[in-house]
Parts: C-alpha cells; sequence; structure tokens
C-alpha cells in the first residue's frame, strides 16, 4: 500500500470544497490527513471481489407522494435568514466573468 | 428529594397525580441550571420564558380535566442540531451562529404537541463532528462527574445536562457513537435507535445514512417513554421505516434466562482500559448468574470498521455541507466573485474538525479516488453488516464496551484527530450496520469516573435493549448514581 502524502493534494482538494486555508493551516491538516488516510486506506488490505457496496442499510422502495399542491413555507419564511437580499431576492456577487463586485 | 432530582417516569407519575405543576417542575431545572451550566456549560442557549409558557398551559389543560399524554409537563434538553420554529440551531458553529430555522423538526413537533416544555439547546461538537464537544465553536463543556474532563461528544451538552440534573430527559443524535459514548463518559443511559426508526426530518444533516436522533436518559424507562413518543413513520423523511412505531410499555422485565447474549471480543482487547473491561466481564457473569447464555463473539472487521466510517461520514458530510455557502442562511463574507465568496464563507464559518472532514470527504469522492476509497468503504460497510447478520441468527443481543476508556481530559486528545476518532471504535461498526444500539452504566472506575458497556440488538429490538439495560439498572450494586456536585450561589 503506497504512503499517502496529503501535501501534493491540499490545494487541490481545498478548491474542490471551495474552502479558503490560510498557509499555516494548509500545512497543519495536510499532515493530519495523510495520518487520517493512511489508517483509513488500510480497508484497502480486504477482498471485496462479488462484494456489492451499501449505500444505505434500509432495504425500502423509492418513497413517493402523491403528485398534488400543498402549501410551502413563505417567501418571507424563506428569506428570513438570508444574509443579503433586495425586492424579496437573494443577492449575490457576479457569477459570470471576473469583473470586481457590484455591490 | 428535589424535583429536579427524578426521574421522566416519576416526575410523570407527579404531575398525573397533581402532585406537584408543571411550572413546579419547570422552575426546579431552571434553577438547578442557574446554578450549575455557569460552570458546566452544557447549555448554548437556555428558553426559560418557552419552557414556563408551556407548563403553564399543561398546568391549565390538567386542570380543566384534558387527557394529556404522560410526557406533558417534563421538561427536555434538545441537542443543538434539531430544527426548532424561531429558535437559534447552531450545530455549535459559527456559520450557524444567527440561523433561526423557519420550521420544527418532526420530533420537536412530537415533543411540543404533547406539551414537553423546552430547557434550552445543548451544546454540541461543531455539526456533530467530534467526540469530546471540544470542537464546539462556542465553548467546551465539562464532565459533571469531574470538571477538568470532556463529556464526550458529539451529544455531549444533552448527556452532561441529563447526568448533572439539568434535564431529566434530552435528545441527541448519533452518527457514530454521538449518543453512547457521552452517554457513558456521563454515566447516564443512550440509545441510538434502528436507522429509520425515528424521523431525520429537521436534524441538521451530517451523513445521511448514519444519522439517527436518539434519547439521553437517567433510566431505560425513561428512554422507552421518550422513543415511543419520537418513533414512527414520518412521510418528511424519505429514509422513514414504515411501522416503526414503539409502543410504551412499562413492563421492562427482561426474559435473561432464555437470553442469548454475544460478549464482543474486540472490546475485551488489551488497549482498552483494564477496568472497563472487567465492568463489561462482570455484566456477562451477572447475565449467566441468572440463566442466560453467553458466548464470546468476533466482529473481525472492527478495526476496518473505523476506516470504512472515517471514508464514509466525511464523504456524505462533504456533500451535505456544500450547502454553506453564505447564500441563503448563515454566515457570509463579501467576495469578489461568487467563488471567492463561497471559499472564504466557508473558510471562515467552519472549524477545523469539519473542515478537515470536508477535505477528506472532497478527496475521497474526487476522481480517481473514488473506486479505493469511498467504493470500497461502502463495500467493507456490506461485509460488516454481513458479519452483523450472521450472529444475530444465534444471538439476541451482542454486549461490549461502549468506548474504551472513561472520559478523558480536555485537551487531552485535540491535537490528535486520529486518537480522537478511537475514542468511538465501539460504536462504529453497528452504526454502519443501523442497528439499535444503547449504552448504560457498566461500573465506577477506581478513578471516580462512570463506565459504559454497549448493548447491540438487531432491527426494530430496541425492546432488547431496554429489558436489559433495565435488568442492569436493577441489579447494580455500586452508587452513587449521580455525580456529587457542590457548587455556591454565584460562585
Amino acid at each position: 500500500m503506497m504512503p499517502v502524502n496529503f501535501h501534493k493534494e491540499v490545494d487541490y482538494v481545498a478548491r474542490l470544497a471551495r474552502l479558503t486555508l490560510e498557509p499555516a493551516e494548509k500545512e497543519r491538516m495536510a499532515g493530519q490527513l495523510s495520518d487520517i488516510l493512511q489508517t483509513a486506506c488500510r480497508i484497502q488490505e480486504l477482498d471485496t471481489t462479488g462484494i456489492e457496496p451499501t449505500s444505505h442499510v434500509l432495504d425500502l422502495p423509492v418513497a413517493l407522494r402523491d403528485d398534488v399542491n400543498r402549501p410551502s413555507l413563505s417567501l418571507d419564511r424563506v428569506l428570513q435568514n438570508a444574509p443579503r437580499q433586495e425586492k424579496n431576492y437573494i443577492r449575490v456577487p457576479r457569477i459570470t466573468g471576473s469583473g470586481h463586485n457590484d455591490q | 428529594m428535589e424535583l429536579f432530582e427524578n426521574t421522566a417516569v416519576e416526575l410523570s407519575r407527579l404531575l398525573r397525580t397533581k402532585e406537584v405543576s408543571a411550572v413546579d417542575v419547570v422552575r426546579s431545572f431552571l434553577e438547578r441550571i442557574e446554578l450549575l451550566d455557569p460552570h458546566l456549560k452544557a447549555f448554548i442557549i437556555r428558553t426559560p420564558d418557552m419552557a414556563f409558557n408551556t407548563a403553564k398551559e399543561v398546568d391549565n389543560r390538567r386542570i380543566r380535566g384534558e387527557e394529556m399524554h404522560p410526557l406533558a409537563g417534563v421538561p427536555v434538553a434538545i441537542k443543538d442540531n434539531i430544527s426548532t420554529l424561531d429558535l437559534p440551531t447552531t450545530c455549535a458553529s459559527r456559520i450557524l451562529e444567527n440561523y433561526i430555522p423557519p420550521y420544527d423538526a418532526t420530533v420537536i413537533a412530537a415533543l411540543k404537541n404533547v406539551g414537553m416544555p423546552f430547557l434550552g439547546k445543548t451544546n454540541m461538537d461543531e455539526f456533530a463532528m467530534g467526540s469530546s464537544t471540544e470542537n464546539s465553536a462556542f465553548f467546551p463543556t465539562c464532565n459533571p462527574w469531574d470538571l477538568s474532563r470532556v463529556p464526550g461528544g458529539s451529544s455531549g451538552g444533552s448527556a452532561a445536562a441529563v447526568s448533572a440534573a439539568m434535564a431529566p430527559l434530552a435528545l441527541g443524535s448519533d452518527t457514530g457513537g454521538s449518543i453512547r459514548q457521552p452517554a457513558s463518559f456521563c454515566g447516564v443511559t443512550g440509545l441510538r435507535p434502528t436507522y429509520g426508526r425515528v424521523s431525520r426530518y429537521g436534524l441538521v444533516a451530517f451523513a445521511s445514512s448514519l444519522d439517527q436522533v436518539g434519547t439521553i436518559t437517567l433510566t431505560a424507562l425513561d428512554s422507552a417513554l421518550l422513543l415511543s413518543l419520537i418513533a414512527g413513520y414520518d412521510p418528511l423523511d424519505s429514509t422513514s421505516l414504515p411501522g416503526s412505531e414503539f409502543d410504551y410499555t412499562d413492563d421492562l422485565e427482561p426474559d435473561i434466562k432464555n437470553l442469548r447474549v454475544g460478549l464482543i471480543k474486540q472490546h475485551l482487547s488489551a488497549d482498552f482500559d483494564q477496568e472497563v473491561t472487567d465492568a463489561v466481564l462482570k455484566a456477562a457473569s451477572i447475565l449467566e448468574e441468572y440463566g442466560a447464555e453467553v458466548q464470546e463473539v468476533s466482529l473481525p472487521l472492527t478495526d476496518y470498521g473505523l476506516g470504512a466510517y472515517y471514508l464514509i461520514a466525511p464523504s456524505e458530510a462533504s456533500s451535505n455541507l456544500g450547502r454553506y455557502d453564505g447564500v441563503r442562511y448563515g454566515y457570509a463574507v463579501n467576495g469578489e466573485n461568487i467563488e471567492d465568496m463561497f471559499s472564504r464563507t466557508r473558510g471562515e464559518g467552519f472549524g477545523p474538525e469539519v473542515k478537515r472532514r470536508i477535505m477528506i470527504g472532497t478527496y475521497a469522492l474526487s476522481a480517481g479516488y473514488y473506486d479505493a476509497y469511498y467504493l470500497q468503504a461502502m463495500k467493507v460497510r456490506t461485509l460488516i453488516r454481513n458479519d452483523y447478520k450472521a450472529l444475530f441468527n444465534d444471538f439476541d443481543i451482542l454486549l461490549g464496551a461502549a468506548s474504551p476508556t472513561p472520559a478523558f481530559k480536555i485537551g487531552e486528545k485535540t491535537d490528535d484527530p486520529l486518537q480522537m476518532y478511537l475514542s468511538d471504535i465501539c460504536n462504529i461498526t453497528d452504526s454502519l450496520a443501523g442497528l439499535p444500539s444503547l449504552a448504560v452504566l457498566s461500573g465506577i472506575h477506581s478513578s471516580g469516573l462512570p463506565m459504559g458497556m454497549q448493548l447491540t440488538a438487531s432491527p426494530m429490538q430496541e425492546i432488547m435493549l431496554l429489558k436489559t439495560a433495565n435488568f442492569f439498572e436493577k441489579s447494580r450494586d455500586f452508587s452513587p448514581l449521580r455525580p456529587v456536585l457542590e457548587f455556591s450561589e454565584g460562585g
């Protein structure tokens, strides 16, 4: 089993996770995650040929409800926690292009 | 005897016979909280006004002679990852510090419906990730048995509250031991029900295939009473089990004579505290004495289970916690563009353990690693389920330790996440298999701390766990059951 070295991966994974990490935080985390993954990847020693993965312990059919209208949360309830809003819309920075935020 | 010293079942009796009012009961617990919680810090938010209002309403209804649920007027503490309408639900995270849910979790609605006064929301490891409650973004909670020690986690606030008689009952959640490990550290009874038995609607998601709401109580009888209120099918939770209602019975007399008990070899490990394993062995011999058939069994994948869990749970968490981006709710930081805003919000809003788990999960699910990590972990999960299925052909319950050691010192494991994870080694495999599992006091360690044993049964067999726990509670030959806590007023 190859040793896990997370130092090379940390920037890439942080970008995938949309997580800004400070340089010191990155360094500490890379060491800790290498250790954790080293332990976790011992599961690769087990022969799982022909074993079905368990994504869920319940053998339930997909739960469907009748396709009928029912009341949902009111607009003010939906928006009550939104940090930035304007005229019943949630406000976010520019999504397209790389220009500066217009806020 | 003070009112706060009673079990929920006894409080229920006192209320029904009108020997005390719900307002008296609430006042007793709130005064206890006021006295002790500045030292223990089990609560993130206290809700005295809400508790008194509910209690007054219950008292008025009782005066009018209305038919009431046995738990009407019995106060409860709630882990702060269970959504409460118009009452902050922070998950002990900066990112949800100001979040006010616009709806009640199904379990909360059930509690409100019968008139249970809410004492407050309890401290926890951030997003239920941790084993000591030290990962709370706000403050750590102290173990009532020894203030220099952790109460366990992640439901540490709930366990400490019940242990210190600041609440007769509490709700917790258990993903990989988060009810049972703190219950054992605080000397109380913690039940993780069968996956799907209690609705997860409104429980803030950590790892959806593992998360389960459960009870932290003083006795098995109290657990049975609270479980009967929160169990059952919920159409709002797509993983809810039809026919999962639990009928309360005060007849918890077990048929120990015919009980087939599997004693888990891996929980008698030399790596465990010797007194913890001795207490488990003693419990096994008591069962034998009363006619149970006890046999040593093996769960050979226990160590691998930890590895599988620390891939599966973080993978699910990395997906579930994607929703915290500063757009719809929670902490938000400005950014030059939307990605910058997401990344900075999450970087500042999440604490170190949550970030670690998001990173592990993101890595395990990323292209090139998925098969070796996540897929393999899910296959190991199947192997673990198969082991349990085979064991439950021959055994009614499995007996082991609830944690390898009694409560450890605050700060002892914070720099070593892997050591912290090992504290849950006894609780992981049955979580992965979705089984009901219960922690109950097994004895008092020479250090004066409580120790716990764990009972696990096949799906939907909570009654078997509760009966066996009730048997142990009755056969207990040690005291005290409560920590000795002496603080002067305002001290």
